[in-house]
């Protein structure tokens, strides 16, 4: 066991924390419209231009090769600098990792620089209105036409689809088929008026998220990604790329806010309050476990392929830590901070969305005790 | 960065858990807390083994192992509630390593570290305090005192509702004075660790009953209620299991962050090995509730043990110190 960077790791973060020191592009617009995503793009390019875009990406695919701990020290360096975050944030984490893994020469060839660049920014078409949790259960289909095929359904909780080029899609191709099997993986093209865009707005006010309404929309046999009924295997990757990694940059950026928090306790009188003492530290020793448990997860994975138990865990350490926390802030701030323009009042209802984005913590809860447990199925 | 145990670390943790499998399965716990014995048998394996010098140096009998290969031995046999006085052991091997004189450790650590003089230390600031494991021991650490042999002790036994070993409240004075002072973080590290493999075992006993146990005609484990509940204890003893390893490592490799860890660590393990062992005896039912089923001996080491060297309230404070609250 030794927690300390080896010689490479510490070049590697120095190399990056001098990169991002000088390249900082100081606060975006904000506000979430497309002033703000212009912003994130040319960041991203920028990103590209030093070699820091697709850090986890193998060298030979324009990415820079790094190992998972690599790719921590790297999350947490980018929230230590607090940069905006690139543009094409899906197609660099899921869309690329996917085509690498599953996709042709022809479609690396195709696909991967423009993601690399943010000229070409991907969407992610899973979920349905009907397809939450149960995400195999969706309705979407694919029918066979001539050289490819035409698509038709809804798609719901979709960010950036309407900046982006390119929508990972799942659709039905076989109906007759067990519901896992008949499910294929598209690479849709989202310049077609068979794809309707309509923003969903939030509680926080904004609208991150989309609702895709799909008529006869087309797709060529070239953009189907690990062959035709095998799309559920190809999405779990996906799911698995959003995952990983997860830990280390939400730890950190969890023990800003906490700190951030600790000081408005101070300002408020309150550090000797027993009862808000006890809450941070709570918060401070959660927040720690979530960070030694996805170092500890990445170590195992670098050594057997696969994390160990402690990893499964993480998404529901972050989640949980979080909606406590931008609750504690509200009791310790007062009213003032629900102001509508408050950021916690922001970051407290944001928050709300963590126990279901990416897997509800029920779902999760299920894999832990099924897959990691082994206790038996329900369903 | 390596978050992981080396191949000496994990044959370490191998060998412990093979052998206390075989030598202290808890139908033999439950012998010696009902009849009120140590298991010696048990504990002249153990020194054979070395186990009390491991983190002793060599020059005083012991492995010069770090608190890492300390912490997964005392998660191991918290995970068979061994009735054995390691733990009181270790901590006086570490305060007497810390704050002895030379002379105190030429003294007393062979004997520690081979386990054929053993010692133990109070686990509070004021006599009398409490002290795990003294009767048989050669020697006793007492605040305000230092070093006393027993024979010069009031030693009162404590009937506590742990009975795989002895407590007792112990108060002298005029003793041989230690030559300097000793934090209680390494010890908070090792009760952690102990922990954890208390936890860690409760979580394997409740997964394991609520695959075989049917009610409605399915397994319990199948419903949710019960699903989660061990989910959860999953959470709980991986958590307190990072911690407790990084608190471990940060005594041996990065000192300036051991009382921060330790008492994240120490909190968070008390927490979770209560809560990890009421929650198996909810997965349980009423079996669990009985004298005659084995969760009793982990259930009842786990509120104990939390207790010891300050609550996870107690410790909570502290990080908060820590956490920017002065």
């Amino acid at each position: 066991m030794d927690l300390t960077l080896t010689a490479e790791e510490e070049a590697f973060r120095d190399e990056l924390r001098a990169w991002l020191e000088a390249n900082h592009p100081g606060e975006g617009p904000g506000g979430g419209d497309q002033a703000e995503f212009e912003f994130q793009r040319k960041w991203q390019k920028a990103l590209h231009g030093g070699g820091w875009a697709g850090i986890s990406w193998p060298k030979e695919y324009g990415g820079r090769g790094a190992t998972l701990i690599e790719q921590a020290i790297a999350s947490e360096e980018m929230a230590r600098a607090k940069v905006p975050r690139p543009a094409n944030v899906l197609g660099l984490v899921m869309g690329g990792p996917v085509v690498i893994a599953h996709g042709d020469e022809d479609q690396k060839e195709r696909f991967l620089d423009p993601i690399l660049s943010a000229e070409e920014i991907w969407c992610q078409g899973f979920s349905e209105p009907e397809s939450g949790s149960d995400l195999a259960s969706l309705k979407t289909k694919a029918v066979k036409s001539n050289g490819g095929w035409k698509i038709t359904g809804q798609k719901v909780w979709t960010t950036f689809a309407h900046e982006a080029k390119w929508c990972m899609l799942l659709a039905r191709t076989d109906p007759d088929a067990p519901k896992h099997k008949g499910i294929t993986y598209f690479i849709c093209d989202m310049e077609q008026d068979a794809v309707d865009v309509r923003p969903l707005r939030q509680i926080t006010g904004e609208s991150e998220f989309n609702e895709l309404f799909i008529e006869e929309a087309e797709v060529p046999d070239e953009n189907v990604i690990g062959g035709v009924g095998n799309g559920w295997n190809v999405a779990i990757t996906t799911l698995m790329h959003e995952r990983a990694g997860l830990g280390a940059s939400a730890a950190l950026q969890l023990r800003i806010a906490l700190d951030e928090l600790a000081e408005m306790a101070k300002e408020k009188g309150l550090a000797e309050d027993p009862l808000v003492r006890d809450k941070i530290a709570r918060l401070r020793i959660g927040i720690e476990g979530l960070r030694l448990g996805a170092m500890r997860a990445l170590t195992q994975t670098m050594k057997v392929g696969i994390p160990g138990p402690e990893g499964s865990v993480a998404k529901l350490q972050w989640s949980y830590a979080n909606q406590a926390m931008t609750e504690l802030a509200i009791s310790i701030g007062g009213i003032e901070l629900l102001e509508r323009d408050s950021l916690w009042a922001y970051r407290f209802l944001r928050a709300r969305a963590n126990s279901i984005e990416g897997g509800t913590t029920e779902i999760l809860k299920n894999i832990v005790a099924e897959r990691v447990l082994g206790l038996p199925k329900l369903r | 960065m390596d978050f992981g145990f080396n191949d000496e670390q994990q044959a370490i943790r191998d060998t412990a858990r093979e052998m206390l499998a075989k030598r202290s399965p808890l139908s033999r716990v439950r012998e010696h807390a009902e009849a009120k014995t140590r298991d010696e048998d048990l504990w002249k394996e153990i020194c054979d083994l070395g186990w009390p010098g491991i983190a002793i140096d060599e020059q005083h009998g012991g492995q010069g192992l770090g608190t890492v290969e300390l912490a997964i031995l005392c998660e191991e046999l918290g995970y068979t509630c061994a009735a054995v006085p390691f733990l009181s052991n270790a901590i006086a091997a570490h305060v007497i390593s810390v704050a002895g004189s030379d002379e105190q450790r030429d003294r007393w650590l062979p004997g520690i570290a081979s386990g054929e003089s053993r010692g133990t230390v109070a686990l509070e600031q004021e006599q009398p305090a409490i002290v795990v494991d003294a009767d048989g021991a050669a020697l006793l650490v007492l605040p305000g005192a230092g070093i006393v042999e027993p024979s010069a002790a009031e030693v009162e036994s404590l009937d506590l509702i742990d009975q795989t070993r002895t407590y007792a409240r112990a108060s002298a004075s005029g003793g041989d004075a230690l030559a300097g002072e000793s934090g209680m973080h390494v010890p908070m590290v090792a009760l952690a660790a102990e922990l954890v493999g208390i936890a860690q075992r409760a979580l394997e006993m409740a997964v394991e009953y609520a695959k075989e146990r049917e009610q409605f005609g399915r397994p319990i484990g199948a419903y949710q209620a019960v699903s989660h509940r061990c989910a959860d204890m999953l959470w709980d003893v991986e958590e307190a299991r990072s911690l407790t390893l990084y608190a471990a490592w940060c005594a041996d490799a990065e000192p300036e962050t051991l009382p921060y860890a330790a008492h994240m660590a120490k909190a968070r393990a008390s927490d979770s090995a209560w809560t990890v062992t009421s929650s198996t005896l909810q997965v349980l039912g009423g079996i669990g509730f009985t004298w005659e089923h084995d969760l009793q001996f982990l259930l009842k080491r786990a509120k104990v043990s939390g207790e010891l060297l300050g609550s996870a309230g107690a410790h909570r404070d502290r990080v908060a110190s820590f956490a920017g609250l002065g």
